[in-house]
């Protein structure tokens, strides 16, 4: 089975690279008020059904892929 | 003034010949590389430094240090893989019990990671790596690691970081500085990473787990600008001999 997480900066938290990339694309000319900069992580991996999958991940997001303090998860499982 | 210690060798003005040397782990993971220069600076100090494998267990020690570097290249956060490494098993499990734990740089990262020090290390306000003098301040002196340190003192040591910007939320923070928890602070316009209340060192609420970004290590040796590190890795070696001196 494959699933995506989407890292991202929780909201209200500074972003120094989104901050950047901001301030680059408005430097090219794109009106851009803000930019939050997190991170995908695909997986492929075994699991009984999309539930057994979204238990899993959601186990991974909580150990190591994302930092509570700091980050938010969202998982997509793909059948 | 005799000549300059070989590593591994206390100069021998510093280490006292009738005192006993503690056994200070340096633990290595892969991508550490300030594991020589913390083992060479606590040997100097009077400590016994004793190398540690990422996969081992904690040998029998009366503190350990986890130095600076790039473990496991930084990937996903820094720290966050390390920890999960088998030796942090008897970190924790060494710190639960009062152990003396120090984390410098790569080290603090790992340890808030691990949830034995409060909050996180972000990537630098400014997005640049910065490697320089730092000013800081010393919050609280009288800890395992600032016991040769005066309240307020003000100490140079280098910083070299990416990611040194503590972060804890907002509302976190009184219950800290209340505890006592805030050790170290950059001094005023010094702060290089844009950290929170100017935080540059912190301990837990059991005062046995500290951790730093800057490198007491690299500031033990005039010919490096300034030994205002050797106040911190010497506090520790205090403690760990003081401790070692208790019969179990």
């Amino acid at each position: 089975m494959r699933a995506v997480v989407a890292v991202r900066p929780k909201p209200g938290i500074l972003d120094p690279q989104g901050e950047a990339v901001r301030g680059s694309l408005r430097h090219l000319g794109f009106a851009v008020s803000e930019a939050r900069v997190g991170r995908i992580v695909d997986l492929e991996l075994e699991a009984r059904d999309e539930r057994d999958a979204h238990d899993q991940v959601t186990r991974m997001c909580e150990q190591l892929l994302a930092n509570p303090l700091i980050e938010t998860f969202e998982i997509e499982v793909k059948p | 003034m005799t000549g300059r210690a070989a590593p591994g060798e206390a100069e021998p003005e510093e280490a006292v010949a009738s005192a006993p040397r503690p056994r200070v782990a340096v633990v290595t993971f892969p991508g550490s590389n300030d594991d020589r220069d913390a083992a060479l600076a606590l040997a100097r100090l009077g400590a016994e430094p004793v190398s540690a494998w990422h996969d081992d267990e904690l040998p029998p020690v009366e503190a350990a240090v986890l130095p600076g570097g790039f473990s496991y290249g930084d990937y996903l956060r820094c720290g966050a893989i390390a920890r999960f490494s088998p030796v942090m098993r008897s970190v924790a499990a060494f710190a639960a019990e009062g152990g003396l734990v120090l984390g410098i740089c790569n080290g603090f990262q790992i340890l808030c990671e691990a949830g034995l020090l409060p909050g996180v290390l972000r990537p630098n306000r400014s997005l640049s790596f910065v490697c320089r003098d730092v000013a800081v301040r010393v919050e609280r002196p009288g800890t395992p690691f600032t016991s040769r340190c005066a309240a307020g003192q003000r100490l140079v040591v280098p910083v070299k970081h990416g990611e040194g910007c503590w972060y804890v939320p907002e509302h976190v923070l009184p219950a800290l500085e209340r505890r006592g928890q805030i050790v170290l602070r950059y001094e005023q316009g010094e702060n290089p990473n844009g950290s929170i209340a100017d935080v540059a060192g912190v301990a837990n609420e059991a005062g046995n787990v500290m951790g730093l970004m800057p490198h007491p290590e690299h500031a033990v040796d005039p010919l490096l600008g300034s030994t205002d590190g050797a106040l911190i890795l010497g506090s520790l070696v205090d403690a760990a001999r003081s401790r070692a001196a208790v019969p179990a």
